[in-house]
Formats: structure tokens, sequence, C-alpha cells
């Protein structure tokens, strides 16, 4: 909704074009899901494990620093590739397909503080299906932060830089918060509805257990490395949730990137859909493993445009996204890991002040200076 | 403390360590048949019988029970690396020596399990295994005379009673449509050698189909001996009227292999056997809103099959994909997006 509408060049006829090409495309991949794409999400799931068992492992010596630091990156690494291209991609329905009720939406819990079924409501349902839209989407600044000049400004806002950097480093416990929709159920009323404490309880269960694993237990099987294990847990998780942190900035809040009134995806076709999504997200460029680590969601246009696709099939289905825009001259917001966070920031940073007041002197304005 | 609260203490303990993952997805890693595990089993051969039939060597989990000659398995195979479960009758004795168990596999026109089976399977690949089962056995009591009459893959039970206990008069009546295509041919002719078996061979290509009327020319004192049946449907139910048209009904046992007759039709009757609702939908509305409309407790989500938040299991019938067209049929642990499928033909819900 930024002041010129980079769509308006488009007519319906030619949005809805847009979206039948774009079905075409997640059609050809549906069709062509197999044994290799199987092979694929066993291959990452096997070697996650045996990365989390050898760095626990490793981590039992960790009173011995090159033993800490080969732990630490280890496990670190185990985390954010649980989160990520894992936990983040199953709980998307992009693995339901094999059937394999291991490896299944409705089964899989992943290493995070925020219980699956909680996020799956809050991530795949609210998120994705109001991509950037004012008011409905709660990923827009995640109601502690605005991202967007049409966002209404409070003073509140003005400690925003702060409030993201310890939202980074806690991000898990954010996310668990913001599932829980916190700021708004912790009102008296609210916080005595049966539903949200059900939802809190197992938001606290979940948090008992994976504190415990990490900070607790771990740390006693380490014996003599009992500090020093637990430093390597904490210092894994705060490097995990810093690294998410940072890929899931990326992906709306970098400059370039639209948001939406409300009003305007009332009655809203397929192809205006796809078409939000598009101008809604972001993308990270980089290296194979890049896109490994960031589970693919530096695919994010991609992934909102198919986020039941297999992120595997992300890479190659890219390319033909990148086509649709250039031909229908869309911009595609992309580039480096650094400068797209560095943008991110930037604007957390810059809508933290009100907005400016345009440079367009009114006559009204010209009087006072004159009077003056 | 008891050894039994010891080691549920112990196990408690490895869930700590391992949450949110359980200790059994670490331990499948290295030891997938280990007792404990769910069942499973890992093929070690695959051995051509016919042109389109194999049997498949299956060292199964640790927690197999074993089984009554006679009976199925079902197995879940990922084809396609999607996970279909088949039922395969066990051909093996029951007291195989080096604990593997097999079944015999024909390639089906169209079957996507039975031709990756029989075509494709390779030595080491794991299968799901649920235990045996099935009720089409041979009694505790030794019978004097036996029969057994089948077709095709409907001698695959049988040779598992075969191979398990030596009867002392057997006669066995087999169709197939030409002799190269008779699964076992040769060990039932040294069966027939060593004068263990009668068998008659009807080869359907040039003797025509088996009139069953006529099966008195074949083996004149049938009515006599206890019958194991197993083929087609249309053999099975012609000897089952035969038989009991003769006053000798309870001497027949029939084995069906369950025919996938799921005909996709457009809308049907739609069933919410946990509720016990009953709604005709068609073939465009979505079932999440024939369920709602119905009073069913539905979960729902973005309404747009992106979020995952309706599936559902689908316990019998077929479903359409209303984007794509793709027809879901039922089978154990299939789940459908209620969002975005619509009936396909009659099918029952879990809700």
């Amino acid at each position: 909704m930024t002041a010129i509408d980079p769509t308006a060049h488009l007519t319906a006829e030619q949005i809805e074009e847009l979206g039948r090409e774009l079905d075409a495309i997640r059609d050809e991949v549906i069709a062509g899901r197999g044994e290799k794409d199987a092979a694929y999400i066993r291959k990452v799931i096997s070697a996650q494990r045996t990365l989390e068992l050898v760095s626990r492992g490793v981590l039992l010596f960790s009173f011995f620093p090159p033993a800490w630091l080969i732990g630490t990156a280890g496990l670190s690494v185990a985390k954010i590739m649980d989160n990520m291209e894992i936990g983040h991609n199953i709980l998307h329905g992009q693995w339901d397909w094999m059937r394999d009720p291991k490896i299944h939406s409705t089964t899989w819990e992943w290493d995070h503080v925020s219980p699956a079924d909680q996020w799956k409501h809050s991530h795949n349902e609210l998120h994705h299906t109001y991509t950037n839209v004012i008011g409905k989407d709660n990923d827009l600044g995640y109601g502690i932060m605005r991202v967007d000049e049409d966002q209404k400004w409070h003073p509140f806002h003005l400690g925003q830089p702060l409030w993201n950097f310890i939202n980074a480093c806690f991000f898990e416990y954010g996310i668990a918060a913001y599932d829980l929709e916190l700021g708004k159920n912790l009102h008296k009323r609210r916080r005595k509805n049966p539903e949200f404490r059900a939802r809190a309880k197992a938001v606290g269960r979940k948090i008992r257990k994976q504190v415990l694993k990490d900070y607790v237990i771990h740390p006693l099987l380490s014996g003599p490395s009992f500090l020093t294990t637990l430093a390597a847990t904490f210092t894994a998780n705060l490097v995990r949730n810093i690294w998410s942190h940072s890929v899931i900035m990326c992906g709306h809040f970098p400059e370039g990137v639209q948001v939406f009134e409300r009003r305007s995806i009332k009655g809203e076709t397929r192809g205006q859909w796809y078409l939000r999504q598009m101008m809604g997200s972001a993308n990270i460029s980089g290296s194979r493993a890049m896109h490994f680590m960031t589970g693919n969601l530096s695919h994010q246009i991609e992934h909102h445009l198919f986020p039941d696709l297999p992120s595997n099939r992300y890479a190659e289905v890219a390319v033909k996204v990148r086509a649709l825009f250039e031909k229908y001259e869309l911009e595609y917001v992309t580039g480096p890991l650094p400068k797209q966070v560095f943008s991110a920031w930037h604007k957390v940073f810059r809508l933290s002040l009100p907005n400016k007041k345009p440079k367009v002197k009114t006559p009204d304005r010209e009087q006072e200076l004159v009077a003056a | 403390m008891t050894s039994a609260t010891l080691r549920s203490g112990a196990w408690k303990l490895l869930e700590m360590i391992t949450t949110p993952l359980l200790p059994s997805d670490y331990l499948d890693l290295v030891s997938p048949l280990r007792a404990g595990a769910d069942l499973r089993g890992r093929i070690e051969a695959v051995h051509p019988e016919t042109a389109d039939a194999a049997t498949i060597v299956i060292r199964p989990g640790r927690g197999w029970r074993g089984h009554t000659a006679g009976q199925y398995v079902r197995i879940g195979v990922d084809v396609d690396g999607r996970r279909l479960w088949r039922a395969y009758s066990i051909t093996s004795p029951t007291n195989r020596q080096d604990g593997r168990v097999t079944i015999t596999v024909k390639a089906i026109p169209d079957g996507k399990v039975s031709n990756h089976l029989v075509r494709r399977a390779k030595p080491g690949t794991l299968v799901q295994l649920d235990q045996p089962t099935g009720d089409f056995v041979l009694p505790q009591a030794k019978p004097a005379k036996v029969l057994y009459l089948t077709a095709g893959s409907g001698i695959t039970p049988v040779m598992g009673m075969l191979r398990d206990i030596d009867f002392d008069d057997v006669v066995m009546v087999h169709c197939a449509p030409q002799p190269q295509d008779v699964i076992f041919r040769n060990e039932l002719h040294d069966l027939v050698t060593a004068k263990k078996l009668r068998l008659t061979e009807v080869h359907t290509d040039t003797d025509g189909m088996l009139d069953i009327a006529r099966l008195g020319e074949l083996v004149p004192d049938w009515a006599e001996r206890e019958t194991w049946a197993c083929g087609p449907a249309g053999l099975l139910d012609a000897a089952e009227e035969f038989w009991s048209g003769h006053g000798v009904g309870e001497r027949l046992h029939t084995e069906r292999f369950r025919p996938g007759i799921v005909v996709a039709g457009d809308g049907g009757e739609v069933t919410f056997s946990a509720t016990g609702k009953t709604v005709d939908a068609d073939g465009a509305t979505p079932l999440l809103d024939a369920g709602e409309e119905a009073g069913v407790l539905m979960p729902s989500g973005c309404r747009m099959g992106i979020c995952f938040g309706c599936v559902t299991p689908l316990k019998a019938g077929a479903v359409r994909d209303l984007r794509t067209g793709e027809i879901t049929e039922a089978e154990p642990g299939v789940l459908i997006q209620t969002c975005v499928s619509a009936a396909a033909g009659p099918c029952d819900i879990e809700r």
C-alpha cells in the first residue's frame, strides 16, 4: 500500500493469467514428487540426528576448549537444521504426501519452546493466509514493532530496535508468546479463558521439557563439564535464535516489500492472492549451503506462493517464478543476507520514529512561515 | 524398587534426554529391526517365480509374532516416495530355520505396489509390517482328505499350507492361463513326484475356464474333502454355491483377496463416522463445508489448502482434490485436506 502501487500496470485478466501460470508450476512439481524427494528429507533428518548426537557426545568433554568449540558449533547447526529445513517445512505439510506417519505435519514436534500445533495455527494459518495484511497478519512486526509507514506510530515504538534485539536473542520464547497472542490475552478476563489456559499450559510443559533437557540433564550427564556444557547449550540456542530471527526478518521486512490494507483482500481472487504473496515477500541470494541453512526460506517468495511444496524444490521453482516476475514487470526483491538483514534493521530503526512530514509545502504552511 | 519401575524410570530419563524426539527416533538410525521398535522388515532377496510373479524374502523385526499357515500380512512399501499398504499371503512355512518369511507377489496391471515389489524391489530395503492375520488356516485336527482349489495368485496362501504340513491325502486343482504362469510349478511337480500331492492343472487359455459343476470329473470324492479355495471372486462364488448346493458348505473354506473396486465418481454420500452423520455432497463442495453444514465439528484453518490445519483420516471411499483433480482412495493412515477435497463417490471421513 505504498504511495505508488507497483502492480498498477496489470489488468485483472493479466493477474488471473499470472495465477494460472503459477498453478501450472505447482502442478508440475506435484506431479514430479517422488523417491528422490523422500530420500532427501530422510537423509536430512538422519544427518541432523547424527550431528546432534555426536555434538552432545563431544560436549561431554567440553571442559576441554576445542571440544567445547566443536560441540557448540555442531549443536548450533543441528538446532538450526531441526527448526529450519526440517521442522518448519514438515509442519507446513510439505512432506505429508509421503504418508509416513513419522514425517508428518500432524505428528512432528520440534526443538523449540512453541508446541508444533500452536505454531502451525499462527504461522501456517494466520500468517500464510493473510500475508502482510495490516491488522490481520501479526507477523508484521510481531505486535511489538512497526515495520511499515502505514502502521500507526506509538511512543512505545521508540524502543523497537531494543525490543527487536531482545526478541532475536530469545526468539523461540518470543515465538511461543506470539503464538499464545500473549499481548492480547494477558487482560484479566481473557487470562481466565479455559482455551487460553490450556494453550498456556501446553507451552509451559514444552518449555519445561526443553529447559530440563538443555540446561539440566545434558549438563548433569557431562559431570565435570557441567558448566561448560550449560554454556554450550545456551550458546547453541542463542546462535539458532539469532540466525532464525535474521532469516525470518529477511522474508518480509526488507525495503521494497509491500503491505496491504485489510479491505484490499475482500473477495480476493486466486490470482490476486498469488500477487500479494509475490509482492509481500523477499528472498535471500546465496550458495546452496546458505539456502539449506535457512531451510530454503531464502526462497521466501516461492515458499509463500507454494507453502506446501517440498523445500528441496524451491530452487528450481525460483527460476520459473523469477521469469514470471520479469514477464509481468514486477520487482523480485532479493539480495545477499548481510544486505537484506541491514535493510530490515534499517527499517526497524527508521520506523521507530514517527513518519517524516511530507516535504511538499502546503499553502497553509507557507503562510505560517511568512507570518513568522 | 522393582526392576520394572527402574526400567520405566530409566526410560523416562532417556525421553528427557531426547525430547522433543523419542529415544526410538535415535535407535531407529542404528537398529530398525530391534525388539520394541515399530514392526518392520528388511527385504533380503527377491526371487522371480514366473514372468510376472516374484517371491520376496523378508527378515522381520524382533517384534514379529509368527504366523499360521494360510495367513496374510499387511506390508507398507514406499513406492515413488509414497507409503502404500497392501496385504499378501505368507508363502513360507511357519518353522523356517532362518527366521525369514516370504510373500509371493504377482504383478497386476497398473498395480503400483505389486509391480514395484516384483520388478524394482531391492535387497536391503526396509518395509513396514503388521502382525500376520487372517482365518484362512488349517484346523488343529488333521483332516483325512484335503482339496485345495486355487487359481492364479490364489495359490499363495495354499502354498504356505502345503509347505507347512504334510497331509496323507491331498488333491490340488489349480487354474492358470498357461503352464508357464503356474507359480511354484517346479516345487508342485516335485511334490507330485514324491507322491505327496495329486495335482490337476487347468490351463485356461487352452482348456477354458474351470466349470465347477464338472469338478466331480477331476476329483470324484470332492464332497468328502475338507476344501480350501482361493482365487478370483467368480470362482469362489461358484464354489460356494456348488458346495452349499450339495449340503457340504461347512467343508469349504475360502479366502478372498480384497478387490480394489473403489469407483471414483462425482460427489456422493459422505459419512462422518465419529459423529454418525451422513450427508449427500456434490463433486464441487469441499468436505469441510459439507461437514460443517451437517453440524459436524470439523477442524479447519485457511480454507484454501495451505495450512494443513484440517487434515482428517479418510476411512473409506475416494475423494478428489479440487485444485488438481487428483483422486485419493482410502487406505489405513491416509489423511486428506478436507478444505480442498470433495467426495468422489461415497466416502467416510473420521469426524
